[in-house]
């Protein structure tokens, strides 16, 4: 009997289920190459990550024999490439499951890095064919998607959680699989927030472009038809402010995370928000003369009131979004959130809009 | 330096009497939250718990309830303004979502 298996980045491997020991597993190596590299940094700042998969079934890093662990991963390139890199210089075998692409963690909660696609590869890789013994070792943060026990139940494999990270293994292994309460830990450190944050930053600045057009046009508009010096003269501080705010909201408050007072996500973010256009605002009253307040504090009174509530809001918005990237929040936690949250950025963006017309208002002449 | 959510919010629950004491929540718990002595698992530190579902789905004998579910921010808004359930990828524009 044949039995096809498709392969994740396309090609297909047929393959005699009576006579299995025929087709060997691929051997993977442990180095990283330059396109490795390059793949690893495009995934951090694009949607690269989408569609960064590698192919599923059994592989082999040095020379795994029957008495071999065998440590099971997901299809994302990433997630993969860190395993093999952490494996250098041991005999394994890697089970890889197809996870779409997404990460363990991301995986698991889906339900893709599950029990059933588990049993499927265990059962399709013909896992009892290559090693005598009946051990697994997953990634602890599979845990949210596996139910150990079932596995057992099913396929007589017992699952071991392994540590959180790959780097760890080899210590784990050496520890005759006993991870320290340490292995056990999520970490979430300033470079772990880091690199997350232009995928925090790239998505909510294709909405602040919005903003800035309208923005250019409300203020550029004259009887005379658009002027490119308004836009410049009293667009500008608030298309520098709703910059700001952003770079607040996805990036300020995420790498400074734990020293900004308060535990909601969303006064973080208002905080550091505030911050940031206090300092703003002072730059701009000490250009007051050539910029901005040439034409009198009176008329940009609309914009001293307006920057201090719609700015600090948007940063807040942006800092909720970070919830959802990190190792410490829960779903209950993050809705309680919403419910304050959600009528703040109503009601502040309907008083910030009347504002800003009544500060076109104020100019038009 | 250790982050804290919000305090009193988590929805984890442990019934000790049905606890049979195989160990596996503590080993999928990513947050310290259970610990383990006199032969049962035991919650020490609810306000580290992320509701990531692992610990109830690695338990034998249903002794752990948890709603588990997306932390999500983008998820959740969506789910607000439609009334449809907060998932992966909702309110994106791409298929595979956020993560």
């Amino acid at each position: 009997m044949l039995m096809e298996i498709k392969q994740g980045d396309g090609f297909t491997l047929l393959r005699p289920r009576t006579n299995i020991l025929k087709k060997k597993p691929t051997s993977v190596d442990s180095n990283w190459n330059f396109k490795d590299y390059f793949g690893a940094f495009l995934v951090r700042v694009s949607s690269y990550r989408n569609n960064y998969t590698t192919p599923t079934g059994l592989f082999k890093i040095g020379k795994p024999d029957k008495t071999s662990q065998v440590v099971v991963s997901a299809n994302y390139k990433l997630s993969f490439d860190i395993l093999r890199k952490s494996l250098a210089g041991l005999d394994l075998w890697i089970l890889v499951l197809d996870t779409k692409g997404v990460n363990v963690w991301c995986a698991a909660g889906k339900g893709t890095f599950g029990t059933r696609e588990l049993i499927k590869k265990i059962q399709e890789s013909n896992l009892e064919l290559f090693v005598e013994h009946k051990h697994l070792i997953l990634p602890q943060l599979a845990g949210p998607g596996v139910n150990a026990h079932e596995v057992k139940k099913v396929t007589g494999f017992k699952v071991f959680y392994g540590p959180v990270a790959a780097r760890d293994i080899p210590d784990y292994l050496k520890a005759k699989k006993v991870a320290t309460p340490q292995m056990r830990k999520i970490e979430f450190s300033t470079w772990n927030r880091l690199v997350l944050t232009p995928m925090e930053f790239i998505p909510l600045f294709k909405y602040l472009i919005y903003y800035i057009i309208f923005i250019a046009f409300l203020f550029g508009l004259k009887t005379e038809g658009i002027i490119f010096k308004d836009i410049t003269l009293y667009g500008y501080p608030y298309i520098l402010s709703g910059f700001m705010a952003l770079v607040s909201g996805s990036i300020l408050t995420p790498v400074l995370l734990p020293i900004i007072p308060s535990r909601y996500f969303f006064i973080k973010g208002w905080i550091m928000g505030f911050i940031v256009q206090i300092s703003l605002l002072i730059n701009f009253l000490n250009k007051n003369e050539e910029i901005y307040f040439y034409s009198g504090i009176s008329e940009n009174l609309p914009f001293l009131i307006l920057s201090l509530i719609l700015f600090p809001l948007f940063s807040s918005f942006a800092a909720l979004q970070f919830t959802g990237s990190t190792t410490f929040t829960n779903m209950t936690g993050v809705y309680k959130e919403h419910k304050y949250a959600i009528p703040l950025y109503k009601s502040g963006a309907a008083i910030s809009f009347i504002l800003i017309v009544l500060h076109k208002l104020l100019l038009w002449r | 330096m250790n982050l804290t959510y919000l305090s009193n919010v988590s929805t984890l629950k442990l019934d000790e009497e049905k606890c049979t004491g195989c160990r596996y929540c503590i080993f999928v718990c990513p947050r310290e939250v259970l610990n383990f002595h006199s032969r049962k698992a035991h919650i020490i530190n609810i306000d580290q718990c992320i509701e990531c579902g692992a610990c109830q789905l690695n338990c034998d004998s249903n002794a752990i309830t948890v709603q588990s579910g997306v932390g999500c921010s983008a998820a959740i808004i969506y789910s607000m303004f439609t009334g449809k359930e907060a998932t992966c990828g909702a309110g994106s524009n791409t298929s595979g979502g956020c993560c």
